[in-house]
């Protein structure tokens, strides 16, 4: 093996290693011609059937009843089944925390967030198993729901599951040094209170299973975008009641992207499986859009309150991280792992030595979460670098000298954080000076003071962040107390595997287990190993598909804690150089040389001193396969060899919940400036400057492009992009056009910066960079957007609208006369609230009589069909009601209560359909005229959810406006008069042309 | 995000796209584009059981001036209209907000009758129309008519069209009046949270608003400045009765009507 190795140092020493060029990537050119093969992309067997996904409208819910019947009867339906039909074929998911609680893929009784699938048709295709969905009859029981992670541990809130009271899934809290005397002798306590939001990466390709059950040997054959960690498979194989060999899961060539995100896609390998058995066909199933904002996974949103102590010079002496993590409505594998992916990093780059933690995982109802680029980071670096930033305001400091009088020493690597983590290498004080001066902070400023000076509202925000990469598979049992992991059994390490094989023309194959998304493994890989055997790139060919029935792989397989250039490319080398150093001496044997006089170069094996002796690289590598008894004594095949890596460091917690959570720790120095409009109050970034070092570089060009993804997607958390939910759990950003990602043209171009501090742990000595400025960057853009406001506290995403809270002060008054009746500040409580009034000519008793009678009811309510009379006072009716083109059924339910006959009455309803629910109360008042006539007066409140809650809640409002408006418009009309809250003449006219000669 | 089934009829004479209309009624829908209907029935909002394509009809694709009129026909696409060499000299406004009308891909495809149809009180076109006081022509198996901007928009993505009938045309007036344009969205190319179309009329300025209402409102001033102009707008902002929605606030929304609503009177008064 040192053969190699000196072969592939002297190589860099020339300068003419393949590694740390940048080569084109070999994956280009079928992506940009069309010839990816997603998963969409590929053939099914003859036969193969398309499932469709029932999902609740309800944040919170029970499930009354389901009826499958209609649906099972639709035509091309093979199978419909229900949550009890998918509990009877499978186990629960194994849940991260001790508690007894069940985690289904699909709703069991109740459902819990909006978009849970509830059932699931399969159908000869697509278009045929949505138009059987629109058949099932669910009948739901709203429960209250719990959707602010902190109004859901308050006494009162509504539960999710017992098996979590006060939901409440981990409650843990940790000491590190000594963190009482430090706050006791600070000079200072700076406390900050952020709330960190929901969001996601979104890849452009979403979910995708194909799966199949073989009833003779009892085993399920899955194709599923899936990107690991395949720990997950054991969750898998568990939960479908195989043994694991008896689960081959399998992996497509190409994913459109992942980010963490396709890791969430394994409770419905379960229900696509379970399906599969039960239809006893292939079934496929693609996500859509809709499903994918809704009910695929996010990030965690978080609220947490940091304390810091703090010297007079700004010195950080202790920090207290209370921390409240939102996983949505179940605790799904590996979470809460969000929360302690960052736990050996809680000092972010700072020498900070004593830390008070406390950490709870709370459950509510939004959708449950997973991985997701930056997995922890953003939430720990938004609470942490904003403090530091109000530390520099509070003492009057400059936030760059507070950052630098803070940091890890440079003579202090390896460096132990006071929770654990073991900092490999770095020298964060040279990374800022060089990132100051390439990036140019002086002009920076400049440009700063001249906008001030004109009264623009500019400012700078400064990060500094520690990226850790490749994860110690044991950090999330450090949310298990040490008696719980002692009984459990020790976890830790980050296996990777990588194999490299020589066929019998020779040419070298490389299979790696880390599924890539688009990033380029296969490229690297063959750099990587192209420099070990002196061949060129384009003769290594790689394959990065998994196929856990034939291929090598663990539990810490994939991609994800941007693992693959610390660890995956260097267990690859490893394994090619095991080959090489045979190779070498195949051919030293041949040659007639020593090993050591052996190179591997220009295609060739030959010998150092005498460059003329060699031999085709080809025709050593092949002997393996020809004439094995040729082969020298005890050299052993050249034919195959895989080799499993874990690094060391990589230990399992220890009883003082110490854990060394990540392998690697790069460095990012951030600073941008930002503008902010004075009108619109839009940010605009005006510069932004990453300084990056991440060890050693592979690929430059791959480590920008990952720098700028990253970048982009925090400019979108930063800025644009949030999971936003309403009080009532209703989800509120179904679409693109709700869910705002930034596009080329909101995203500025970042200076990228670089320095090389080799990790002294990882084979290449590279480190991970693929979560970087996810961490960074969103906090670096809320320091810019603090220092030119002067503001405090700051959500992201930094909403234009939001902003303007901040800096505006009280609204000029309407003027009288000019408002509209009953302006309501709504204060996100997205209820609908309304009045308005109707003369008519009919006494107050008649317009009663008309009230009470379904009749009338019928004819009033918008698209009223088939009113059925439950009693004197409640009525059960089929309703159509439209906006423009969109048109749903609804089920409504309607009462009437509190009657003071003939002077007032409450209207209350609730209505079901495929597009949503709606429920509303309206209270109805008669005054009578002294000539005869009567006012109507009438209030209502009103909610809509569902989903065109999710897809069109910009329109909500106004659309709901509009029905009701109808309502009125009728009832007046019946009674013989206008409605003075006039409705559009339109209305009008429809409601004629619908209520014909009845009105 | 599959739609129901449909019928689709593919018209080969405007005889024939009424007949199937004045048939169907509201069963029916008018596809031109796409851009807004083709989501909607993706997402089963809209289930029509019968689509009536009008692209193909050369009669409804024309761009005309005549007389001080410009019309345009219902399969005129919005990237037809913005590259139409006459825009900059004949509908100022026009060139103005159409590259505020989505992105580059929806404007190839959307049209620009089919987006005043549409009706969505963010949209700029149905706002230039309302703010120039165009004219929509409407047509059925029976009947033509004409019904001028502030008649038809009739609220949330509702207009005084009857179920049989279908938009062939819009005309906006020709003119060299002094306007201006200004658009605030969370992205360049999103639904407006407010849109403000100003144009110069004999006695003052015509300030028409999109995005805060339900649907397009255009108020007539006289020349004011000063307290009196704030005032004014002050409470025209109130009366279009703004909304929060998750990308704006009410308040945000009445706070650009005053602000951005000053700028545009005043720079079409100068």
């Amino acid at each position: 093996m040192a053969e190699a190795a000196s072969h592939v140092m002297a190589n860099r020493e020339t300068g003419s290693t393949w590694v740390g060029r940048s080569i084109p990537r070999v994956e280009d050119s079928a992506l940009l011609t069309g010839r990816g093969r997603f998963i969409d992309d590929l053939g099914v067997r003859p036969g193969t059937l398309q499932a469709a996904m029932l999902r609740s409208p309800h944040a919170h819910a029970d499930i009354v009843s389901i009826d499958l019947s209609a649906a099972k009867q639709a035509p091309g339906v093979v199978a419909v089944l229900a949550g009890e039909d998918i509990k009877a074929l499978t186990s629960s998911l194994v849940v991260g925390v001790k508690a007894p609680v069940e985690c289904w893929p699909i709703a069991i009784g109740r459902v819990r967030y909006v978009g849970e699938p509830v059932a699931m048709v399969v159908a000869t295709d697509r278009y045929l198993a949505e138009d059987a969905v629109d058949l099932i009859e669910v009948r739901y029981e709203a429960r209250p729901a719990a959707v602010d992670p902190l109004a859901a541990l308050s006494p009162g809130a509504p539960v999710l599951h017992d098996g979590f009271p006060g939901n409440v899934a981990s409650d843990r809290t940790f000491r590190y040094g000594d963190p009482e005397q430090a706050f006791a002798s600070a000079a200072h306590r700076i406390s900050i209170d952020v709330r960190y939001p929901r969001n996601s990466c979104t890849p452009i390709e979403t979910y995708g299973v194909v799966a199949e059950y073989d009833p003779g040997e009892d085993a399920y054959d899955v194709l599923a975008n899936f990107q690991g960690p395949f720990s997950i498979h054991a969750v898998l194989s568990r939960a479908l009641k195989v043994p694991g060999n008896r689960l081959r899961l399998r992996t497509p060539p190409d994913s459109g992207g992942s980010f963490g995100v396709k890791q969430g896609i394994f409770p419905y390998i379960v229900l696509i499986a379970a399906a599969a058995r039960a239809a006893g066909r292939p079934v496929k199933w693609i996500e859509d859009r809709l499903e994918h904002l809704t009910a695929s996974v996010s990030a965690t949103n978080r609220a947490i309150t940091l304390t810091a102590a703090v010297a007079e010079d700004g010195r950080i002496l202790a920090l207290d991280w209370d921390q409240v993590e939102d996983c949505g409505a179940h605790l799904r594998a590996p979470e809460p792992a969000t929360l302690y992916r960052m736990h050996g990093n809680l000092n972010g780059a700072y020498d900070i030595r004593h830390l008070a933690v406390r950490n709870r995982v709370v459950v509510t109802n939004k959708t449950p979460t997973g991985l997701n680029r930056g997995f922890g980071g953003p939430q720990v670096y938004f609470a942490l670098e904003r403090l530091v930033q109000r530390i520099a305001v509070q003492l009057g400091l400059d936030p760059l000298d507070v950052i630098t009088r803070n940091l890890v020493p440079a003579d202090a690597f390896p460096y132990r954080t006071a929770s654990g983590a073991l900092l490999d290498s770095g020298n964060y004080q040279e990374a800022m000076r060089r990132g100051v001066d390439e990036g140019a902070l002086a002009e920076l400023k400049a440009r700063r003071d001249a906008a001030r000076a004109q009264g623009r509202l500019y400012g700078i925000g400064y990060t500094a962040v520690v990226e850790p990469s490749v994860s110690n598979m044991g950090y999330i049992t450090t949310v298990l107390t040490p008696a719980e992991r002692r009984k459990a059994g020790p976890k830790n390490g980050a296996q990777a595997t990588a194999t490299v094989a020589i066929d019998p023309v020779g040419s070298v194959t490389v299979h790696v287990a880390s599924v890539p998304q688009g990033q380029g493994h296969r490229t690297v890989l063959s750099q990587v190993v192209a420099d070990v055997f002196g061949l060129k790139p384009a003769e290594i060919r790689v394959n990065t598909e998994i196929d856990t029935a034939k291929d090598a792989w663990s539990i810490a397989s994939g991609n994800y804690a941007s693992r693959f250039a610390p660890a995956v490319a260097g267990t690859a080398r490893l394994a090619a150089e095991r080959i090489a150093e045979r190779l070498a001496r195949i051919a030293a044997s041949q040659l007639n040389t020593e090993i050591e006089d052996i190179a591997f170069s220009g295609g060739n094996v030959g010998s150092k001193r005498n460059p003329d002796n060699k031999l085709a690289f080809s025709r050593v590598a092949g002997l393996s396969h020809w004439s094995p008894a040729a082969l020298p004594d005890g050299v052993g095949q050249t034919i195959r060899e895989t080799v499993f890596w874990s690094p060391p460091e990589l230990t399992a917690p220890d009883e003082e919940d110490h854990i060394n959570s990540s392998l690697c720790h790069g460095f990012i120095f951030d600073f941008c400036g930002v503008e902010i409009d004075r009108t619109t109050l839009q940010t605009r970034i005006d510069r932004y400057v990453t300084m990056h070092d991440c060890g050693t570089i592979l690929h430059p060009a791959m480590v920008d492009g990952q720098i700028r993804g990253g970048f982009a997607q925090a400019v979108g958390a930063a800025l644009y992009e949030e999971y936003a939910y309403a009080a009532d759990g209703s989800f509120l950003t179904g679409t693109f056009a709700d869910y705002l990602l930034p596009t080329t043209a909101e995203i500025p171009d970042p200076v990228i910066l670089h320095m090389e501090t080799p990790s002294p742990f990882t084979p290449l000595g590279s480190k991970g960079v693929g979560e970087g400025n996810c961490m960074s960057t969103p906090v670096c853009i809320a320091n810019a957007v603090a220092d030119a406001l002067v503001a405090k506290d700051l959500e992201l995403p930094l909403m234009p609208a939001k902003l303007a809270q901040l800096v505006r002060g009280i609204e000029p008054a309407p003027q009288a006369g000019h408002a509209p009746e009953g302006i309501k500040e709504s204060n996100g409580d997205r209820r609908l609230r309304g009045e308005g009034e109707a003369i008519v000519a009919a006494p107050a008793q008649q317009v009663w009589d008309m009230l009470l009678d379904p009749a009338t009811l019928q004819a009033v309510i918008p698209g009223c069909h088939n009113v059925e009379r439950l009693s004197d006072t409640h009525f059960r009716a089929d309703v159509t009601i439209g906006i423009g083109p969109v048109k749903g059924q609804y089920r409504a339910d309607v009462k009437l209560s509190d009657l003071d006959p003939p002077h007032a009455v409450t209207l209350g309803g609730a209505a079901e359909g495929t597009l949503g629910f709606g429920s509303g109360e309206g209270r109805i008042t008669l005054v009578p005229h002294e000539n005869g006539g009567t006012t109507i007066r009438y209030v209502y409140e009103a909610a809509i959810g569902g989903k065109v809650a999710s897809i069109g809640g910009r329109l909500l409002d106004g659309a709901a406006r509009v029905i009701i408006g109808q309502f009125f418009a009728a009832l007046a009309r019946k009674a013989g008069g206008g409605a003075a809250d006039q409705p559009a003449p339109s209305f009008l006219a429809r409601i004629r042309r619908w209520f014909g000669g009845r009105s | 995000m599959k739609p129901a089934a449909f019928d689709y009829v593919r018209a080969e004479h405007l005889d024939e796209a009424l007949d199937v209309l004045n048939r169907e009624g509201s069963d029916a829908r008018i596809i031109a584009g796409g851009q807004s209907l083709m989501p909607m029935l993706n997402m089963r909002l809209a289930k029509p059981r019968t689509l009536i394509d009008i692209m193909r009809l050369p009669e409804l694709s024309r761009i005309e001036r005549k007389a001080g009129t410009v019309t345009v026909g219902a399969g005129v696409r919005q990237a037809s209209l913005l590259d139409w060499p006459e825009l900059g000299q004949s509908l100022r406004l026009a060139a103005m907000a159409l590259p505020w009308t989505g992105h580059a891909q929806t404007r190839s495809r959307g049209t620009v009758c089919g987006s005043i149809a549409h009706a969505d009180p963010s949209a700029e076109l149905p706002l230039v129309l309302r703010a120039l006081g165009g004219e929509v022509h409407l047509c059925s198996a029976r009947a033509r008519r004409r019904v001028a901007a502030k008649d038809f928009f009739a609220g949330m993505m509702a207009t005084t069209r009857a179920d049989e009938e279908m938009i062939e045309a819009v005309s906006f007036p020709a003119d060299q009046r002094l306007c201006a344009f200004r658009e605030v969205a969370r992205r360049h190319g999103d639904f407006a949270i407010v849109a403000c179309a100003a144009v110069a009329t004999t006695d003052g300025v015509r300030l028409a608003v999109g995005g805060v209402a339900d649907m397009p409102t255009a108020r007539d001033f006289p020349r004011l400045d000063g307290s009196a102009l704030d005032d004014a707008l002050n409470a025209f902002a109130y009366e279009l009765d703004a909304r929060d929605d998750v990308h704006a606030t009410a308040r945000y929304r009445r706070d650009l009507v005053r602000m951005i609503g000053r700028d545009l009177v005043r720079e079409v008064l100068q």
